[in-house]
């Protein structure tokens, strides 16, 4: 890869050193012991079922339909949330979490039109997912207290499938589920300690997207998604 | 001055705020629900205290190592292909961004959300270059609709307007021909920009926080509208304020917490996009080309000094939604675009005492804002010390004789805007600000009065003050003529 350029960082950076004392940039600065670390206390000891217990109840405050299942009914479900959304057209990401778990070869049975993103037709993507219905991807990460789905997009992993259909719905594998998001950016930050490419682009998704901008009152659906729903499935 | 707002002298837009009722009702609202909101997402945590230690441990280590990390960053954004650019002015930052404009041949720009492109007056510069920026945030697009009229809260930009005045200016600008229903609104403001989604060549964005360990940028919103723009142009431009920067990702999840729960009170808002470089060869959306400016514009100036802990700040509005003196005055009244306490500590320190000499005393030094910033910035005491400054300034004749050359001996201003704050205190004891608090900022107000020989304030309520107040300053300027 080709590295970009820096510009003005001398004169700038010095001219902060002069205000602080700082050292040399090249000597490394450790991080202090901090006094408090209050991220791993929150859920602490809870157990898997008991986080699936918390991320449904969160669910209540974001708007977000929720609903548990096994691999075995994993296809019923969807095809129960199509119906609810009233849904034709489907775009998903290109991850072999779909293959692995057959909702590929049921989607296209489904008789609805579908479209797995394909990084090579960036533009017939954007344009499909833009008109879709729905967008469904696996969670990579899931936060049980906030309700949140954590996304590594990237190849075959289109941002935009998430982001541009009317409606979204995760399929979060139980083992993904965690206590908070101080254990994605620890885990963030492992990969950057060993050092691994991370992600162009992580999304930290809850719920669908809304605003408050006007005499704040909460408007659901704004630029991205409309409906949000999270499917949870065992053995996965 | 480019972070002003507003033509008007300070008492005329204060005078201006309490006109406007509705402006003064939604103010109270949605202080009311946003301050609510935060308190309860706090109490839910149980130590919210320890929180708030730990937010300032991680702000104030990273500002005292600031060149470590600021250079850490830029050094990770290049090894991921990404091109850097360290701007000490608003005119370096907007020379560099016109640039890259320019050489895209661009015509269309989406932005998302940014106080710093606010602060350095990015879209005028571009705008100069004949391209069509468009604000994306629905509070911003409004505004914008709106022939640009000033945002009035940091968080809730359009707070000031109801949903009437946003029906017709959309009526007006864009042929709206629906209702007032804040969801057919939206709806429609949602269909107008994604065809500017689709065809904006560059996308412009701000930064929440920068991660200095591997030269990432978060973006916290709800909307969306963040992700639309670094999702769909060829090229992304992102513009941070150099203090916008954590060391690694341990210490994004703290920062971040405490920024969704202090703004809006939620554990996260919907989208916190974390984006690295630009889009990996083999991906399909997202940019091929990545730019970022980091700015200084005056925030060296306040490293190393008193105020240092200002840069600390990470712009959750909660000081300013407890704030009494906003709630009657609300946001234009500041003149600046960081209203409120943080923007009385920081708009002087930007710019000057001579433009913004008033701030400091826009405040009952209550101490409610110090009480609720959650990474513990002592916002009353950097407000005295202001005023501690611009006294000295004062009796050293150099404040006193700029403002005459500009024209509006107005230094009184001071002494009777000392009054408005300390009358304010007693009135506005609202639910928030019990009377320990205000005793406890009333103590150091308390040394002023014994130092300077100001009038003891009348008992009139705020707003027959307010107005005596005024006729007062207009028998002074006929006097002096
Ligand atoms: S000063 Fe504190 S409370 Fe005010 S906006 Fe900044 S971080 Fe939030």
């Amino acid at each position: 890869m080709t590295l970009g350029n820096i510009e003005n960082r001398e004169r700038f950076l010095s001219n902060i050193r002069d205000k602080i004392g700082g050292l040399s940039a090249d000597k490394p600065v450790q991080k202090p012991n901090w006094s408090t670390q209050p991220q791993y206390r929150v859920l602490k000891d809870q157990n898997q079922d008991q986080l699936i217990k918390v991320l449904k109840d969160q669910c209540k405050h974001i708007h977000t339909d929720f609903y548990h299942t096994d691999e075995q009914h994993l296809d019923e479900t969807l095809n129960e949330i199509f119906e609810e959304y009233g849904v034709r057209s489907i775009v998903y990401t290109c991850d072999s979490r779909f293959q692995d778990h057959k909702v590929d070869t049921s989607l296209k049975q489904s008789g609805l039109d579908t479209w797995e993103w394909d990084d090579n037709e960036k533009e017939a993507s954007i344009q499909f997912s833009e008109k879709a219905d729905v967008g469904i991807t696996f969670s990579d990460i899931t936060l049980a207290e906030s309700g949140t789905v954590v996304l590594f997009n990237g190849q075959g992993k289109g941002r935009s499938v998430s982001l541009l259909p009317q409606n979204y719905i995760a399929i979060i594998p139980k083992s993904t589920i965690v206590k908070r998001m101080t254990q994605a950016t620890e885990k963030i930050h492992k990969q950057v300690e060993n050092g691994e490419d991370i992600s162009s682009c992580i999304n930290f998704i809850t719920g669908p997207s809304n605003s408050a901008d006007i005499e704040m009152n909460l408007i659901v659906g704004v630029h991205g998604p409309i409906r949000a729903a999270y499917v949870v499935v065992d053995d996965i | 001055m480019p972070m002003q707002i507003g033509e008007k002298e300070f008492k005329q837009r204060v005078t201006k705020g309490l006109d406007d009722n509705f402006m003064r009702g939604a103010v109270r609202s949605a202080q009311g629900r946003l301050q609510n909101n935060r308190a309860s997402a706090a109490d839910e945590l149980g130590d919210w205290e320890d929180w708030r230690t730990l937010g300032k441990e991680i702000r104030q280590h990273t500002i005292e190592h600031l060149d470590y990390y600021l250079h850490q960053l830029s050094e990770k954004v290049a090894e991921l292909g990404g091109n850097v650019f360290f701007a000490e002015t608003a005119e370096e930052a907007n020379e560099y961004v016109k640039n890259v404009v320019k050489s895209k041949n661009a015509k269309k720009i989406a932005k998302s959300k940014s106080m710093v492109t606010e602060e350095i007056s990015m879209n005028e510069a571009l705008e100069e270059l004949g391209c069509d920026v468009v604000e994306t945030d629905l509070g911003e697009y409004i505004l914008q609709m709106d022939d640009h009229d000033p945002p009035s809260h940091i968080v809730a930009p359009a707070l000031h307007k109801n949903k009437e005045q946003i029906r017709d200016v959309f009526r007006d600008k864009l042929g709206y021909e629906k209702t007032e229903k804040p969801e057919e609104l939206a709806l429609f403001a949602r269909e107008k920009l994604r065809e500017e989604f689709l065809s904006a060549e560059v996308g412009i964005t701000g930064c929440n926080f920068a991660v200095a360990e591997s030269g990432s940028f978060a973006l916290v919103t709800n909307e969306g509208n963040a992700r639309m723009v670094t999702t769909l142009p060829e090229t992304q431009i992102t513009v941070m304020g150099m203090e916008r920067i954590v060391p690694g990702w341990e210490e994004l999840d703290i920062v971040v917490s405490l920024l969704t729960r202090a703004a809006v009170g939620q554990k996260l808002t919907s989208y916190i996009t974390a984006l690295t470089g630009p889009k990996q060869s083999e991906e399909g959306d997202g940019p091929e080309e990545f730019h970022l400016v980091i700015v200084d514009n005056g925030r060296s100036k306040i490293l190393g000094t008193e105020f240092q802990e200002a840069l600390h700040c990470i712009r959750c509005a909660a000081c300013i939604n407890v704030c009494p003196v906003y709630r009657h005055v609300g946001g234009h009244a500041y003149g600046s675009i960081y209203p409120g306490p943080i923007g009385a500590v920081l708009s002087p320190l930007l710019s000057d005492y001579d433009e913004y000499k008033d701030l400091p005393y826009a405040s009952s030094l209550c101490g409610a804002c110090t009480e609720v910033c959650p990474v513990k910035i002592p916002l009353h005491e950097q407000l005295i010390a202001h005023r501690r400054n611009i006294i000295e300034e004062d009796k050293k004749g150099s404040l006193a004789e700029k403002v005459a050359m500009k024209g509006f001996g107005q230094m009184a201003g001071s002494a009777n805007l000392y009054q408005m704050a300390t009358k304010m205190a007693p009135i506005l004891s609202t639910p928030f600000s019990s009377k320990n608090q205000i005793r406890k900022g009333l103590g150091p107000l308390k040394h002023w009065t014994e130092s300077r020989d100001f009038p003891k304030p009348a008992n009139e309520s705020f707003r027959s003050w307010f107005k005596q107040r005024n006729k007062r300053g207009v028998q002074h300027d006929v006097r002096k003529h």
